[in-house]
């Protein structure tokens, strides 16, 4: 192509021209600024200098109350009272340790007060009050302000408290708020907030209350105040009123949680109970729990090295974020995937001699000498072990995993508590994924035979297999896991809703699903759950399951021989009533032993309570070491 | 001095540009001390705003040593990508506080509208670089569009003050491309025309923002409350300021976002008008010194991206500091290399690192 040198030069220049008139229009773009600083700094400097140094403006933040957590029945979980509290200002007070050595003449200060506020002195700002002692007596008010004098910037301030009238019942599902960290801070800039939270000491840091934390919030008003020159208050310009924070209603039952919490008795352990038709969760242990009171006004480093340090954990949300294997209670779905796979049918059966021999290992039955015919009925029932070798022997780990995955298990459920565990789901990508050396990941199908039984990679949380339980008693339709009913807005009363909403609705034959539903209800009637469940008012259905926590080489298993952390993990899923189940759950018991033994009587008193309101005198498990082993499991 | 070190030296600065180093090191100087007035009382953003620059000077670095034939195989690829990632943002983007403007990918979210900041002129130019032996009307008419959508997706975010830096970016290519005066003229009649409907299509926090603007009493405690705070500010500084540290308004007061997109307040208050003038003369050098290089630029290509980049540095400058000063409305616009944040400082040099290249690569394209 002939390059056109004219028409490249009168570009060229056309160009010139162009920079040279965006030159100029810069220039006077900048001259305008010029003027209008001008106009500012010198010209209008006195009385911009006037407002700025002799009426300064200040805005005054004013909290908003923060919203309520009431349960389904409108028992309060969570409130806010108005107490009193010292504070220091570290910049405006002497010696820290003699000011509150002279404090401490006129009114109480535990050692505990101390180093919370050496922990709140190494977290904030200088300028910052910090509380030395929170919910004053009338009286320490009084004598405080009779010796105000003596202490520069100590101060008595009437602040608003976050209160858990309920203590540590739920405490893992409400949260707890504490004050606000670095953290925070960059949080609530991202979520452009910090003008709204200018002035808010405290934020939800876990459970519910930090889930819906600006629902809670409310929107900050303010005062618009005239100040001197030295920052006193002159008067009042104007006033936006804070918007207070919503209530949040929730699906949880207070006294079903109760109920469920204290069957537990001193076990360690979680229980997860939904309602299958809306995924309304109904109770959410985790116990041992905490008082979620003692975060709220600065907990104090040794009740915190406490709670942390225990070997129990009660600060672990088992119920989201502990995951294991579910054992037997995998069974059912196990059974499902078979039916719906086509690789089983109800009244095929096999003979089951007590073992199950693959590739040169025998898989051993619980039961010495074996259940004799097994159909699938018998299998869920009497929880035969090597039906299931074989199943999964036949359906291999990929058609286990595609389906197991169907019904939510080692997939995060979308509860609206932040941060559960997703579990494990075994397959040979997880494996893959999982482990670095190239040895380690291959997929050998003898691990495939354990994953049949719940065992093996096997691991999910308590939420996960309640989740996947009720969706089997809701015949297949899957609705997302939450605690919120609905969320009522303070001002206008209105109530937002929050929708039940479908997760998914699996393609299961109904068939099949009332299969596997009458073996479970057979389980409760005839089966390992029949003896906790002796005498219910109710029909219902479940599945037992003991967790390997540690396998015994040589299989002489002696329970009571064996270390109370070694033992094994009770499981027990269930759902009722068997014909329409308005409440489906699952109950783990670490180290409980047999399912059918600590698992199921906690089942069976929460069962009670929803469905008939009958209450149980004692917890249904207690750690009873050396207890004799239950012929069931 | 020993030979290889002098090759490393010059290794180092071969393809630096005094001019604009100087200035652009002012600047970051002037700015980092006003970051520092602006937090220290609360969270000092001083220490990761080193590390922001350290990052900006790496990635200037880089792009200098580049090839403009290089930074043009970017082009179409980068803006495809931008474009992909503001229709994702529009279809599952992150929303807060009303605004959709953020992917998550897991770990962090990514701002997408970012990047079209560069793209959008390092595309246009390639595109009339492409067709630059014979430009017509189909041209400009492709190219408008090229700039529209993405334009209209980070407004509709909404995120107005990327939207106008983006917009800006390609309007400047397309104006230096040669695009008619008729036309120019013709669009401002119908852009001024418009201006009921486009009142229509705002978002109701933006009309407020520009009825505020109009009268910002009428709003003292909600939208108006930063001009009038930041006027404030900018006004009791006086002549001479009120010295470093010594800024009460900012420092007293409820100034937000003020080590951000308000830092010109503080600065402004605490240097007076001395260290507005001071300002505005580093500014000015900046953007003249981006149009030098524009004009000894070699290529079509170079041309207009060193005009384009040139005037996204002005656009910054000017809308931030008129917003801050209480005569044009307030969007979202950061102060280059003043305003604090790792984002705006990498784009800022990244423009840079634009400039150097064209410029120091001009030689070898001539040969």
């Amino acid at each position: 192509m002939p390059h056109d040198f004219a028409s490249q030069d009168r570009e060229q220049s056309q160009f010139r021209f162009r920079l040279g008139f965006a030159g100029v229009a810069v220039l006077l773009c900048f001259t305008l600024l010029f003027i209008r600083f001008f106009y500012l700094q010198v010209l209008q400097h006195d009385y911009y200098a006037t407002r700025a140094e002799d009426n300064r403006i200040s805005l005054i933040p004013i909290m908003p109350n923060r919203g309520l957590i009431l349960d389904a029945n409108g028992v309060v979980m969570a409130r806010n009272y108005s107490a009193f509290t010292l504070e220091i200002i570290p910049s405006k007070s002497g010696d820290l340790d003699e000011t509150i050595d002279a404090l401490a003449a006129i009114i109480d200060i535990q050692p505990r007060d101390r180093r919370r506020f050496k922990k709140l002195l190494d977290e904030s700002k200088n300028f910052e009050s910090i509380p030395i002692r929170t919910k004053l007596t009338d009286e320490e008010v009084a004598r405080f302000a009779a010796n105000r004098y003596r202490f520069p910037g100590v101060e008595v301030k009437a602040r608003l408290f976050r209160q858990y009238p309920q203590g540590p019942l739920g405490a893992h599902a409400i949260g707890y708020i504490n004050r606000i960290n670095a953290k925070d801070v960059d949080w609530i800039e991202e979520n452009e907030q910090s003008a709204n939270y200018k002035g808010t000491e405290h934020i939800g840091k876990t459970g519910l209350e930090q889930h819906y934390e600006f629902d809670l919030h409310g929107v900050t008003g303010y005062e618009q105040v005239e100040v001197d020159a030295g920052g006193r208050a002159i008067r009042t310009l104007a006033r936006t009123a804070p918007i207070p924070g919503n209530n949040l209603t929730l699906t949880l039952d207070a006294k079903l949680q109760e109920v469920a919490e204290k069957a537990f008795g001193n076990r360690r352990g979680s229980l997860v109970a939904i309602e299958p038709s809306t995924g309304g969760i109904l109770a959410l242990v985790s116990t041992p729990t905490f008082d979620p009171n003692l975060f709220v006004d600065g907990i104090d480093p040794q009740s915190w090295k406490e709670l942390n340090e225990s070997l129990d954990k009660p600060m672990v949300n088992r119920a989201l974020n502990g995951a294991y294997p579910p054992g037997s209670t995998f069974k059912p779905f196990m059974a499902l995937a078979a039916l719906e796979t086509g690789k089983r049918t109800p009244g095929q059966a096999i003979a089951d001699p007590g073992f199950f021999n693959f590739g040169g290992h025998q898989f051993r039955d619980d039961k010495k000498g074996g259940h004799g015919m097994v159909d699938m009925y018998k299998s869920i029932t009497q929880s035969c072990d090597t039906y299931y070798y074989m199943l999964a022997n036949d359906m291999g780990i990929d058609n286990i995993a595609a389906f197991m995955k169907q019904l939510g298990l080692g997939q995060a459920t979308g509860i609206d508590i932040a941060g559960e565990s997703v579990g494990v789901l075994p397959s040979p990508e997880w494996k893959k994924r999982r482990f670095k050396r190239p040895e380690q990941q291959k997929w050998f199908a003898g691990e495939t035979i354990s994953i049949g039984i719940g065992q093996g990679y096997n691991a999910y949380t308590p939420l996960q297999l309640a989740l996947a339980t009720a969706t089997l008693a809701n015949n297949g339709v899957m609705y997302k896991p939450h605690l919120v009913k609905y969320i009522t807005d303070t001002r206008t009363g209105e109530k937002r809703l929050i929708e039940p909403k479908p997760l998914r609705t699996l393609p299961f034959k109904q068939q099949n699903i009332d299969t596997i539903k009458h073996a479970m209800v057979g389980v409760n009637k005839e089966g390992t759950g029949a003896r906790a469940f002796a005498g219910a008012a109710y029909e219902s259905g479940g599945k037992t399951g003991t967790a390997q926590v540690f396998s015994l080489k040589g299989g002489n298993y002696k329970e009571s021989a064996t270390h109370e952390r070694l033992r094994d993990h009770a499981l027990f899923i269930a759902f009722a009533p068997a014909d329409k189940p308005r409440i489906a759950l699952v109950v783990l018991v670490e180290n409980g032993g047999f399912g059918a033994q600590s698992a199921a009587p906690i089942a069976r008193q929460v069962l009670d309570y929803y469905l008939v309101g009958k209450e149980a005198k004692g917890p249904a498990a207690e750690d009873a070491s050396g207890e004799e082993s239950a012929d069931v499991h | 001095m020993p030979t290889f070190i002098n090759r490393f030296l010059n290794r180092l600065t071969d393809h630096l540009d005094g001019p604009l180093l100087v200035i652009a090191g002012l600047l970051l100087l002037i700015g980092t001390a006003t970051v520092y007035s602006a937090t220290y009382t609360t969270l000092s953003r001083v220490p990761s705003q080193i590390l922001n620059i350290a990052t900006a000077f790496a990635v200037m670095w880089v792009v200098a040593r580049t090839q403009p034939t290089t930074l043009m195989r970017f082009a179409v690829p980068l803006y495809v990508i931008g474009l992909v990632l503001l229709v994702l943002v529009f279809l599952f983007g992150v929303k807060v506080n009303g605004a959709r403007r953020w992917l998550s990918i897991g770990f962090t979210r990514i701002q997408p509208s970012e990047i079209m900041k560069i793209a959008m002129p390092l595309m246009l130019a390639w595109y009339f670089h492409k067709h630059e032996a014979a430009l017509r009307f189909k041209h400009y008419v492709v190219a408008a569009l090229i700039l529209i959508v993405p334009f209209g997706l980070i407004a509709k975010q909404p995120d107005l003050g990327t939207a106008i830096l983006v917009g800006a970016a390609g309007f400047f290519v397309i104006f230096f491309a040669g695009l008619s005066w008729k036309v120019l003229v013709g669009l401002l009649v119908a852009g001024g025309s418009a201006l009921p409907f486009l009142w229509n299509v705002l978002h109701d926090y933006q009309r407020k923002r520009i009825l505020t603007l109009l009268d910002p009493s009428s709003d003292p405690l909600g939208a108006g409350y930063h001009i009038i705070q930041s006027t404030i500010a900018i006004g009791s500084g006086g002549p001479l300021g009120k010295g470093w540290l010594n800024g009460t308004q900012t420092h007293l007061e409820f100034i937000p976002e003020r080590h951000t997109d308000f830092i010109f307040a503080v600065f402004s208050e605490e240097w007076g008008l001395l260290g507005n003038i001071v300002l505005l003369v580093l500014y000015f050098f900046l953007v003249g010194r981006g149009l030098v290089i524009a004009t000894n630029a070699p290529t079509l290509f170079s041309r207009l991206l060193a005009a384009a980049v040139t005037g996204l540095f002005f656009t910054c400058a000017f809308v931030n500091m008129g917003m801050v000063a209480g005569i044009l409305p307030v969007v979202g616009v950061p102060l280059p290399f003043m305003s604090y944040g790792g984002t705006a400082l990498v784009t800022f040099a990244l423009g840079l690192g634009i400039l150097m290249s064209i410029q120091s690569h001009r030689m070898l394209v001539k040969k």
